[in-house]
Protein backbone atom coordinates (compact mmCIF):
# COMPACT_ATOMS: atom_id res chain seq x y z
CA UNK A 1 0.00 0.00 0.00
CA UNK A 2 1.05 3.61 -0.58
CA UNK A 3 0.34 6.97 0.97
CA UNK A 4 -0.52 9.56 -1.66
CA UNK A 5 0.43 12.98 -0.30
CA UNK A 6 -0.91 15.84 -2.45
CA UNK A 7 -0.10 19.54 -1.94
CA UNK A 8 -2.82 21.41 -3.84
CA UNK A 9 -4.46 24.83 -4.13
CA UNK A 10 -6.91 25.31 -1.23
CA UNK A 11 -9.69 26.38 -3.57
CA UNK A 12 -9.48 23.08 -5.48
CA UNK A 13 -10.03 20.96 -2.36
CA UNK A 14 -13.76 20.43 -2.67
CA UNK A 15 -13.40 19.51 -6.35
CA UNK A 16 -10.68 16.96 -5.50
CA UNK A 17 -12.69 15.41 -2.66
CA UNK A 18 -15.75 15.12 -4.91
CA UNK A 19 -13.73 13.53 -7.72
CA UNK A 20 -12.16 10.99 -5.34
CA UNK A 21 -15.56 10.16 -3.87
CA UNK A 22 -16.92 9.57 -7.37
CA UNK A 23 -14.25 6.90 -7.86
CA UNK A 24 -15.00 5.29 -4.52
CA UNK A 25 -12.21 6.79 -2.41
CA UNK A 26 -13.69 8.33 0.70
CA UNK A 27 -11.17 8.12 3.54
CA UNK A 28 -8.58 10.88 3.62
CA UNK A 29 -6.96 13.53 5.82
CA UNK A 30 -6.65 17.23 5.17
CA UNK A 31 -4.33 19.79 6.70
CA UNK A 32 -3.61 23.42 5.96
CA UNK A 33 0.06 23.98 5.22
CA UNK A 34 2.28 26.78 4.10
CA UNK A 35 5.27 26.58 1.91
CA UNK A 36 7.03 27.70 -1.19
CA UNK A 37 7.66 26.15 -4.51
CA UNK A 38 8.55 27.47 -7.91
CA UNK A 39 6.31 30.52 -7.75
CA UNK A 40 7.86 33.93 -7.29
CA UNK A 41 5.35 34.84 -4.60
CA UNK A 42 3.28 38.00 -4.33
CA UNK A 43 4.26 41.59 -3.72
CA UNK A 44 2.37 43.21 -0.86
CA UNK A 45 2.36 46.89 -0.02
CA UNK A 46 2.58 47.58 3.70
CA UNK A 47 0.85 50.41 5.56
CA UNK A 48 3.76 52.80 5.12
CA UNK A 49 4.02 52.10 1.42
CA UNK A 50 7.00 49.78 1.53
CA UNK A 51 6.64 46.64 -0.56
CA UNK A 52 7.63 43.17 0.51
CA UNK A 53 7.56 39.82 -1.18
CA UNK A 54 5.55 37.01 0.27
CA UNK A 55 6.63 33.67 -1.05
CA UNK A 56 5.38 31.45 1.78
CA UNK A 57 1.84 30.75 0.63
CA UNK A 58 -1.02 28.67 2.00
CA UNK A 59 -1.78 25.34 0.38
CA UNK A 60 -3.84 22.33 1.35
CA UNK A 61 -2.27 18.92 2.00
CA UNK A 62 -4.40 15.90 1.32
CA UNK A 63 -3.28 12.43 2.44
CA UNK A 64 -4.86 9.18 1.34
CA UNK A 65 -3.56 5.64 1.83
CA UNK A 66 -4.46 3.25 -0.99
CA UNK A 67 -3.75 -0.25 -2.26
CA UNK A 68 -0.78 -0.58 -4.63
CA UNK A 69 -3.07 -1.24 -7.61
CA UNK A 70 -5.15 1.90 -6.93
CA UNK A 71 -2.22 4.30 -6.64
CA UNK A 72 -2.00 5.42 -10.26
CA UNK A 73 -5.78 5.88 -10.47
CA UNK A 74 -5.90 8.07 -7.38
CA UNK A 75 -3.00 10.21 -8.60
CA UNK A 76 -4.70 10.71 -11.98
CA UNK A 77 -7.97 11.71 -10.32
CA UNK A 78 -6.26 14.24 -8.05
CA UNK A 79 -4.24 15.77 -10.86
CA UNK A 80 -7.31 16.16 -13.09
CA UNK A 81 -9.34 17.84 -10.35
CA UNK A 82 -6.60 20.03 -8.84
CA UNK A 83 -4.92 21.32 -11.98
CA UNK A 84 -5.38 24.88 -13.23
CA UNK A 85 -2.34 25.07 -15.49
CA UNK A 86 -0.80 27.96 -13.54
CA UNK A 87 2.39 27.87 -11.50
CA UNK A 88 1.39 26.96 -7.94
CA UNK A 89 -0.80 23.93 -8.77
CA UNK A 90 1.23 21.84 -6.34
CA UNK A 91 2.93 18.44 -6.13
CA UNK A 92 2.05 14.84 -5.28
CA UNK A 93 4.38 12.42 -3.46
CA UNK A 94 4.04 8.65 -3.12
CA UNK A 95 5.32 7.04 0.07
CA UNK A 96 5.33 3.31 0.80
CA UNK A 97 3.23 2.26 3.81
CA UNK A 98 4.23 -0.79 5.87
CA UNK A 99 0.74 -1.65 7.18
CA UNK A 100 -2.69 -0.25 8.02
CA UNK A 101 -4.85 -1.25 11.03
CA UNK A 102 -8.53 -0.44 11.67
CA UNK A 103 -8.76 0.71 15.29
CA UNK A 104 -12.35 -0.43 15.84
CA UNK A 105 -11.84 -4.06 14.78
CA UNK A 106 -8.10 -4.68 14.78
CA UNK A 107 -8.12 -5.77 11.10
CA UNK A 108 -4.93 -5.11 9.20
CA UNK A 109 -3.69 -5.10 5.62
CA UNK A 110 -5.60 -4.04 2.52
CA UNK A 111 -8.99 -4.76 4.13
CA UNK A 112 -8.28 -2.07 6.69
CA UNK A 113 -8.15 0.59 3.98
CA UNK B 1 -31.25 73.81 23.85
CA UNK B 2 -31.08 71.05 26.45
CA UNK B 3 -27.71 69.65 27.43
CA UNK B 4 -29.20 66.34 28.57
CA UNK B 5 -30.92 65.77 25.23
CA UNK B 6 -27.80 66.86 23.34
CA UNK B 7 -25.55 64.57 25.36
CA UNK B 8 -27.86 61.60 24.79
CA UNK B 9 -28.10 62.28 21.04
CA UNK B 10 -24.33 62.64 20.67
CA UNK B 11 -23.98 59.32 22.50
CA UNK B 12 -26.70 57.72 20.39
CA UNK B 13 -24.97 58.89 17.24
CA UNK B 14 -21.78 57.15 18.32
CA UNK B 15 -23.73 54.02 19.27
CA UNK B 16 -25.35 53.80 15.86
CA UNK B 17 -22.01 54.32 14.11
CA UNK B 18 -20.66 51.40 16.13
CA UNK B 19 -23.40 49.19 14.67
CA UNK B 20 -21.76 49.24 11.24
CA UNK B 21 -18.46 47.69 12.36
CA UNK B 22 -20.65 45.35 14.43
CA UNK B 23 -22.47 44.40 11.25
CA UNK B 24 -19.11 43.89 9.57
CA UNK B 25 -18.22 41.22 12.13
CA UNK B 26 -21.69 39.68 12.18
CA UNK B 27 -21.45 39.22 8.41
CA UNK B 28 -17.73 38.50 8.44
CA UNK B 29 -18.11 35.52 10.73
CA UNK B 30 -20.82 34.05 8.52
CA UNK B 31 -18.67 33.88 5.39
CA UNK B 32 -15.68 31.67 4.63
CA UNK B 33 -12.13 32.56 5.63
CA UNK B 34 -11.21 33.69 2.09
CA UNK B 35 -14.05 36.23 1.86
CA UNK B 36 -14.06 37.75 5.32
CA UNK B 37 -12.00 40.84 4.46
CA UNK B 38 -14.07 41.61 1.40
CA UNK B 39 -17.22 41.32 3.49
CA UNK B 40 -15.88 43.52 6.29
CA UNK B 41 -14.56 46.05 3.78
CA UNK B 42 -18.03 46.45 2.26
CA UNK B 43 -19.34 47.73 5.61
CA UNK B 44 -16.25 49.66 6.59
CA UNK B 45 -15.82 51.59 3.38
CA UNK B 46 -19.55 52.39 3.31
CA UNK B 47 -18.97 54.38 6.50
CA UNK B 48 -16.39 56.43 4.62
CA UNK B 49 -18.38 56.85 1.41
CA UNK B 50 -21.71 57.85 2.92
CA UNK B 51 -20.14 60.09 5.56
CA UNK B 52 -18.78 62.28 2.79
CA UNK B 53 -21.76 62.23 0.44
CA UNK B 54 -24.14 62.96 3.34
CA UNK B 55 -22.32 66.17 4.15
CA UNK B 56 -22.13 67.17 0.48
CA UNK B 57 -25.69 66.45 -0.67
CA UNK B 58 -27.32 63.61 1.26
CA UNK B 59 -28.58 65.47 4.32
CA UNK B 60 -29.93 68.37 2.28
CA UNK B 61 -31.86 66.17 -0.14
CA UNK B 62 -33.27 63.95 2.64
CA UNK B 63 -34.18 66.52 5.28
CA UNK B 64 -33.89 69.88 3.56
CA UNK B 65 -36.78 72.26 2.78
CA UNK B 66 -39.52 70.19 1.16
CA UNK B 67 -40.05 70.10 -2.59
CA UNK B 68 -43.38 68.64 -3.64
CA UNK B 69 -43.55 66.22 -0.67
CA UNK B 70 -41.03 64.13 -2.65
CA UNK B 71 -37.55 65.35 -1.80
CA UNK B 72 -35.67 67.96 0.17
CA UNK B 73 -34.03 70.91 -1.53
CA UNK B 74 -30.39 71.78 -2.15
CA UNK B 75 -30.42 74.69 0.29
CA UNK B 76 -28.31 72.74 2.80
CA UNK B 77 -25.70 71.46 0.33
CA UNK B 78 -22.37 71.11 2.11
CA UNK B 79 -24.30 71.59 5.36
CA UNK B 80 -24.81 75.24 4.47
CA UNK B 81 -27.11 76.65 7.12
CA UNK B 82 -26.84 73.56 9.31
CA UNK B 83 -25.23 74.75 12.50
CA UNK B 84 -25.19 74.64 16.28
CA UNK B 85 -28.67 76.11 16.73
CA UNK B 86 -31.63 73.71 16.94
CA UNK B 87 -33.74 72.90 13.88
CA UNK B 88 -37.43 72.31 13.40
CA UNK B 89 -36.64 68.60 13.57
CA UNK B 90 -35.51 68.62 17.21
CA UNK B 91 -35.95 71.79 19.22
CA UNK B 92 -33.57 70.95 22.05
CA UNK B 93 -30.47 69.70 20.21
CA UNK B 94 -28.10 71.38 17.72
CA UNK B 95 -29.06 70.91 14.08
CA UNK B 96 -25.59 69.48 13.47
CA UNK B 97 -26.27 66.73 16.00
CA UNK B 98 -29.56 65.78 14.37
CA UNK B 99 -27.76 65.67 11.02
CA UNK B 100 -24.98 63.48 12.42
CA UNK B 101 -27.50 61.11 14.03
CA UNK B 102 -29.33 60.71 10.73
CA UNK B 103 -26.02 60.12 8.95
CA UNK B 104 -25.45 56.92 10.92
CA UNK B 105 -28.75 55.52 9.64
CA UNK B 106 -27.83 56.48 6.08
CA UNK B 107 -24.57 54.59 6.52
CA UNK B 108 -25.85 51.30 7.86
CA UNK B 109 -28.70 50.95 5.38
CA UNK B 110 -26.58 50.31 2.26
CA UNK B 111 -24.11 48.32 4.37
CA UNK B 112 -26.91 45.88 5.22
CA UNK B 113 -27.47 45.08 1.53
CA UNK B 114 -23.92 43.76 1.13
CA UNK B 115 -24.74 40.56 2.99
CA UNK B 116 -26.74 39.33 0.02
CA UNK B 117 -23.91 39.59 -2.48
CA UNK B 118 -20.87 38.30 -0.62
CA UNK B 119 -18.15 36.56 -2.53
CA UNK B 120 -18.97 37.77 -6.03
CA UNK B 121 -19.41 41.55 -6.31
CA UNK B 122 -16.76 43.57 -8.13
CA UNK B 123 -15.39 46.11 -5.64
CA UNK B 124 -15.17 49.02 -8.09
CA UNK B 125 -18.78 48.52 -9.13
CA UNK B 126 -19.80 48.14 -5.48
CA UNK B 127 -18.34 51.58 -4.68
CA UNK B 128 -20.37 53.21 -7.45
CA UNK B 129 -23.47 51.20 -6.47
CA UNK B 130 -23.24 52.39 -2.88
CA UNK B 131 -23.09 56.06 -3.87
CA UNK B 132 -25.98 55.65 -6.33
CA UNK B 133 -28.18 53.59 -3.99
CA UNK B 134 -27.63 55.80 -0.97
CA UNK B 135 -28.63 58.78 -3.10
CA UNK B 136 -31.40 57.52 -5.38
CA UNK B 137 -33.16 55.00 -3.11
CA UNK B 138 -32.45 56.18 0.43
CA UNK B 139 -32.77 59.97 0.24
CA UNK B 140 -36.33 60.18 -1.14
CA UNK B 141 -37.54 57.42 1.19
CA UNK B 142 -36.03 59.12 4.24
CA UNK B 143 -37.68 62.35 3.14
CA UNK B 144 -41.10 60.77 2.64
CA UNK B 145 -41.11 59.16 6.11
CA UNK B 146 -39.08 61.56 8.26
CA UNK B 147 -38.65 64.78 6.30
CA UNK B 148 -40.83 67.76 7.16
CA UNK B 149 -43.38 67.76 4.31
CA UNK B 150 -42.68 64.18 3.28
CA UNK B 151 -45.87 62.54 2.04
CA UNK B 152 -45.75 59.38 4.16
CA UNK B 153 -45.74 61.69 7.16
CA UNK B 154 -49.06 63.19 6.14
CA UNK B 155 -51.10 60.99 3.84
CA UNK B 156 -53.78 63.62 3.39
CA UNK B 157 -51.55 65.33 0.80
CA UNK B 158 -52.40 62.47 -1.55
CA UNK B 159 -56.04 63.65 -1.61
CA UNK B 160 -57.20 60.06 -1.86
CA UNK B 161 -60.59 59.39 -0.24
CA UNK B 162 -60.24 59.55 3.50
CA UNK B 163 -56.52 58.79 3.74
CA UNK B 164 -55.05 60.79 6.55
CA UNK B 165 -52.62 60.60 9.37
CA UNK B 166 -49.15 59.24 8.96
CA UNK B 167 -47.27 56.03 8.49
CA UNK B 168 -45.51 55.40 11.79
CA UNK B 169 -41.85 54.50 11.68
CA UNK B 170 -40.06 55.29 14.90
CA UNK B 171 -36.49 54.52 13.91
CA UNK B 172 -36.47 53.13 10.39
CA UNK B 173 -38.37 49.89 9.92
CA UNK B 174 -39.26 50.98 6.40
CA UNK B 175 -36.49 53.44 5.60
CA UNK B 176 -33.69 51.17 6.77
CA UNK B 177 -34.82 47.58 7.05
CA UNK B 178 -37.47 46.97 4.43
CA UNK B 179 -35.54 49.07 1.93
CA UNK B 180 -32.26 47.24 2.49
CA UNK B 181 -33.86 43.82 2.78
CA UNK B 182 -35.83 44.13 -0.44
CA UNK B 183 -32.91 45.74 -2.26
CA UNK B 184 -30.76 42.84 -1.09
CA UNK B 185 -33.23 40.38 -2.59
CA UNK B 186 -33.12 42.29 -5.85
CA UNK B 187 -29.32 42.37 -5.84
CA UNK B 188 -29.05 38.65 -5.15
CA UNK B 189 -31.39 37.96 -8.07
CA UNK B 190 -29.64 40.31 -10.50
CA UNK B 191 -26.10 39.24 -9.59
CA UNK B 192 -27.01 35.58 -9.62
CA UNK B 193 -25.83 32.70 -7.45
CA UNK B 194 -22.32 32.06 -6.31
CA UNK B 195 -20.55 29.50 -8.48
CA UNK B 196 -19.14 27.75 -5.42
CA UNK B 197 -21.10 25.83 -2.84
CA UNK B 198 -22.27 28.25 -0.12
CA UNK B 199 -19.56 28.21 2.51
CA UNK B 200 -20.10 27.48 6.19
CA UNK B 201 -19.52 30.28 8.71
CA UNK B 202 -15.80 30.39 9.43
CA UNK B 203 -15.96 32.24 12.74
CA UNK B 204 -19.16 31.96 14.73
CA UNK B 205 -17.63 33.85 17.69
CA UNK B 206 -17.43 36.87 15.33
CA UNK B 207 -21.11 36.39 14.52
CA UNK B 208 -22.12 36.52 18.17
CA UNK B 209 -19.73 39.40 18.87
CA UNK B 210 -21.24 41.29 15.97
CA UNK B 211 -24.78 40.59 17.15
CA UNK B 212 -23.87 41.81 20.62
CA UNK B 213 -22.45 45.05 19.22
CA UNK B 214 -25.57 45.48 17.09
CA UNK B 215 -27.82 44.96 20.15
CA UNK B 216 -25.77 47.50 22.12
CA UNK B 217 -25.74 50.05 19.32
CA UNK B 218 -29.44 49.56 18.66
CA UNK B 219 -30.19 51.32 21.95
CA UNK B 220 -28.87 54.41 20.20
CA UNK B 221 -30.75 53.56 17.01
CA UNK B 222 -34.14 53.27 18.71
CA UNK B 223 -33.94 55.17 21.99
CA UNK B 224 -31.97 57.94 20.28
CA UNK B 225 -34.85 58.33 17.85
CA UNK B 226 -36.81 59.90 20.70
CA UNK B 227 -34.56 62.88 19.92
CA UNK B 228 -34.56 63.57 23.64
CA UNK B 229 -33.47 62.05 26.94
CA UNK B 230 -36.98 61.44 28.22
CA UNK B 231 -39.75 58.93 28.83
CA UNK B 232 -40.10 58.22 25.12
CA UNK B 233 -36.47 57.18 24.97
CA UNK B 234 -37.05 55.02 28.02
CA UNK B 235 -39.93 53.18 26.32
CA UNK B 236 -37.87 52.71 23.17
CA UNK B 237 -34.91 51.40 25.19
CA UNK B 238 -36.99 48.87 27.10
CA UNK B 239 -38.94 47.75 24.04
CA UNK B 240 -35.71 47.28 22.07
CA UNK B 241 -34.17 45.03 24.67
CA UNK B 242 -37.35 43.06 25.25
CA UNK B 243 -38.05 42.37 21.59
CA UNK B 244 -34.45 41.33 20.92
CA UNK B 245 -34.49 38.95 23.86
CA UNK B 246 -37.80 37.32 22.98
CA UNK B 247 -36.82 36.94 19.34
CA UNK B 248 -33.49 35.31 20.27
CA UNK B 249 -35.34 32.79 22.44
CA UNK B 250 -37.92 32.19 19.72
CA UNK B 251 -35.43 31.54 16.92
CA UNK B 252 -33.24 29.38 19.15
CA UNK B 253 -36.29 27.31 20.10
CA UNK B 254 -37.54 26.88 16.56
CA UNK B 255 -34.04 25.92 15.38
CA UNK B 256 -33.91 23.39 18.23
CA UNK B 257 -37.24 21.88 17.30
CA UNK B 258 -36.63 21.87 13.55
CA UNK B 259 -32.87 21.38 13.37
CA UNK B 260 -32.25 19.11 16.31
CA UNK B 261 -29.95 21.41 18.25
CA UNK B 262 -30.18 24.96 19.66
CA UNK B 263 -28.26 27.00 17.12
CA UNK B 264 -25.84 29.68 18.32
CA UNK B 265 -25.99 31.39 14.93
CA UNK B 266 -29.77 31.10 15.27
CA UNK B 267 -29.84 32.79 18.66
CA UNK B 268 -27.71 35.63 17.30
CA UNK B 269 -29.81 35.91 14.15
CA UNK B 270 -32.99 35.81 16.21
CA UNK B 271 -31.83 38.72 18.34
CA UNK B 272 -31.13 40.74 15.19
CA UNK B 273 -34.56 39.84 13.77
CA UNK B 274 -36.21 41.08 16.95
CA UNK B 275 -34.22 44.29 16.84
CA UNK B 276 -35.25 44.82 13.23
CA UNK B 277 -38.93 44.22 13.97
CA UNK B 278 -39.10 46.53 16.98
CA UNK B 279 -37.36 49.36 15.10
CA UNK B 280 -40.50 50.97 13.65
CA UNK B 281 -42.47 50.24 16.82
CA UNK B 282 -39.99 51.06 19.58
CA UNK B 283 -41.53 54.31 20.79
CA UNK B 284 -45.14 53.42 20.03
CA UNK B 285 -45.88 50.11 21.76
CA UNK B 286 -45.87 48.74 25.31
CA UNK B 287 -43.28 46.23 26.57
CA UNK B 288 -45.81 43.41 26.33
CA UNK B 289 -46.39 44.46 22.73
CA UNK B 290 -42.63 44.25 22.27
CA UNK B 291 -42.63 40.66 23.55
CA UNK B 292 -45.22 39.66 20.96
CA UNK B 293 -43.40 41.53 18.20
CA UNK B 294 -40.12 39.81 19.10
CA UNK B 295 -41.71 36.38 19.39
CA UNK B 296 -43.31 36.56 15.96
CA UNK B 297 -40.16 38.05 14.43
CA UNK B 298 -38.00 35.20 15.69
CA UNK B 299 -40.32 32.54 14.32
CA UNK B 300 -41.30 34.30 11.10
CA UNK B 301 -37.76 35.24 10.10
CA UNK B 302 -36.52 31.70 10.82
CA UNK B 303 -39.06 30.31 8.36
CA UNK B 304 -38.38 33.10 5.87
CA UNK B 305 -34.70 32.13 5.75
CA UNK B 306 -35.58 28.47 5.38
CA UNK B 307 -37.99 29.33 2.58
CA UNK B 308 -35.37 31.40 0.82
CA UNK B 309 -32.76 28.64 1.02
CA UNK B 310 -35.00 25.77 0.01
CA UNK B 311 -37.72 27.19 -2.20
CA UNK B 312 -36.81 30.56 -3.65
CA UNK B 313 -33.72 29.69 -5.65
CA UNK B 314 -32.13 33.03 -4.72
CA UNK B 315 -28.61 33.19 -3.29
CA UNK B 316 -29.22 35.92 -0.70
CA UNK B 317 -26.11 34.65 1.00
CA UNK B 318 -26.57 36.08 4.48
CA UNK B 319 -30.37 36.24 4.44
CA UNK B 320 -30.68 40.00 4.43
CA UNK B 321 -34.19 39.75 2.98
CA UNK B 322 -35.30 37.11 5.44
CA UNK B 323 -34.22 39.13 8.47
CA UNK B 324 -34.46 42.76 7.42
CA UNK B 325 -37.02 42.61 4.63
CA UNK B 326 -39.43 40.22 6.31
CA UNK B 327 -38.64 41.35 9.87
CA UNK B 328 -39.04 44.99 8.90
CA UNK B 329 -42.34 44.29 7.14
CA UNK B 330 -43.72 42.48 10.20
CA UNK B 331 -42.49 45.28 12.48
CA UNK B 332 -44.06 48.00 10.35
CA UNK B 333 -47.43 46.24 10.26
CA UNK B 334 -47.20 45.31 13.95
CA UNK B 335 -46.73 48.99 14.74
CA UNK B 336 -50.15 49.60 13.23
CA UNK B 337 -51.57 46.80 15.34
CA UNK B 338 -50.01 47.43 18.73
CA UNK B 339 -49.48 51.19 18.89
CA UNK B 340 -50.73 52.69 22.14
CA UNK B 341 -51.28 56.41 22.57
CA UNK B 342 -50.19 56.24 26.19
CA UNK B 343 -46.72 55.38 24.92
CA UNK B 344 -46.15 57.44 21.77
CA UNK B 345 -49.34 59.36 21.07
CA UNK B 346 -50.81 57.08 18.42
CA UNK B 347 -53.27 54.20 18.73
CA UNK B 348 -53.23 51.07 16.63
CA UNK B 349 -55.70 48.32 15.86
CA UNK B 350 -55.93 46.83 19.34
CA UNK B 351 -56.63 50.27 20.78
CA UNK B 352 -59.48 51.03 18.44
CA UNK B 353 -57.73 52.56 15.43
CA UNK B 354 -57.63 50.04 12.57
CA UNK B 355 -56.88 52.86 10.11
CA UNK B 356 -53.29 52.87 11.33
CA UNK B 357 -52.75 49.43 9.84
CA UNK B 358 -53.82 50.78 6.46
CA UNK B 359 -51.30 53.61 6.69
CA UNK B 360 -48.61 51.13 7.66
CA UNK B 361 -49.55 48.89 4.77
CA UNK B 362 -49.20 51.78 2.33
CA UNK B 363 -45.73 52.58 3.60
CA UNK B 364 -44.72 48.92 3.35
CA UNK B 365 -45.93 48.52 -0.24
CA UNK B 366 -44.38 51.80 -1.34
CA UNK B 367 -41.04 50.86 0.20
CA UNK B 368 -41.03 47.40 -1.40
CA UNK B 369 -41.79 48.76 -4.85
CA UNK B 370 -39.46 51.76 -4.62
CA UNK B 371 -36.51 49.79 -3.25
CA UNK B 372 -36.83 46.82 -5.60
CA UNK B 373 -37.52 48.92 -8.68
CA UNK B 374 -34.74 51.47 -8.22
CA UNK B 375 -32.19 48.86 -7.18
CA UNK B 376 -33.02 46.78 -10.25
CA UNK B 377 -32.49 49.72 -12.59
CA UNK B 378 -29.25 50.81 -10.91
CA UNK B 379 -27.80 47.31 -11.07
CA UNK B 380 -28.81 46.74 -14.67
CA UNK B 381 -27.15 49.99 -15.73
CA UNK B 382 -24.00 49.09 -13.79
CA UNK B 383 -24.04 45.60 -15.31
CA UNK B 384 -24.04 47.10 -18.79
CA UNK B 385 -21.34 49.67 -18.07
CA UNK B 386 -18.97 48.27 -15.46
CA UNK B 387 -19.90 44.63 -14.92
CA UNK B 388 -21.18 43.33 -11.60
CA UNK B 389 -19.37 40.08 -10.90
CA UNK B 390 -15.82 38.91 -10.42
CA UNK B 391 -14.59 36.07 -12.61
CA UNK B 392 -15.19 32.47 -11.63
CA UNK B 393 -11.51 32.01 -10.84
CA UNK B 394 -11.56 35.08 -8.57
CA UNK B 395 -14.60 33.69 -6.82
CA UNK B 396 -12.78 30.42 -6.26
CA UNK B 397 -9.68 32.05 -4.82
CA UNK B 398 -11.78 34.33 -2.65
CA UNK B 399 -12.46 38.05 -2.63
CA UNK B 400 -9.78 38.80 -0.02
CA UNK B 401 -6.88 37.81 -2.24
CA UNK B 402 -8.55 38.42 -5.63
CA UNK B 403 -9.94 41.91 -4.97
CA UNK B 404 -7.88 43.19 -2.04
CA UNK B 405 -4.59 41.29 -2.33
CA UNK B 406 -4.64 40.55 1.39
CA UNK B 407 -5.18 37.23 3.18
CA UNK B 408 -7.28 37.62 6.32
CA UNK B 409 -5.28 35.10 8.30
CA UNK B 410 -1.66 34.08 7.92
CA UNK B 411 -1.70 30.28 8.15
Amino acid sequence: MNKVEAIIRPERLSAVIAALADEGFHGLNISQVTGRGEQRGLVHVGRAGQSYIVDILPKTKLEIVVRDQDTKKVVDVIVAAAKTGQIGDGKIFILPVADAIRVRTGESGDIAL
Amino acid sequence: MDSGDTAWLLTSTALVLFMTPGLAFFYGGLVGRTNVLGTIMHSFITIALVSVTWVLWGYSLAFGPDKGHFIGGLEWIGLNGVGPEPSAYAGTIPHLVFMAFQLMFAIITPALITGAVVGRFKFKTFLVFTVLWSTIVYLPLAHWVWGIGGWLGDLSVLNIGGLSGKALDYAGGTVVHISSGVSALCAAIVLGKRKQEPEAPHNIPFVVLGAGILWFGWFGFNAGSALAANGGAAYAFVNTNTAAAMAALAWMTVSWWRGGAPSVVGAASGAVAGLVAITPAAGFVTPTGAIIIGLVAGVLCYFATQFRAKRMGVDDALDVWGVHGVGGTWGALATGIFAAASVGGFDGLINGNPGQVINQFIAVIVTWVWAFGCTFIILKVLDMTMGLRVSEREEEVGIDMAQHGEPAYTP
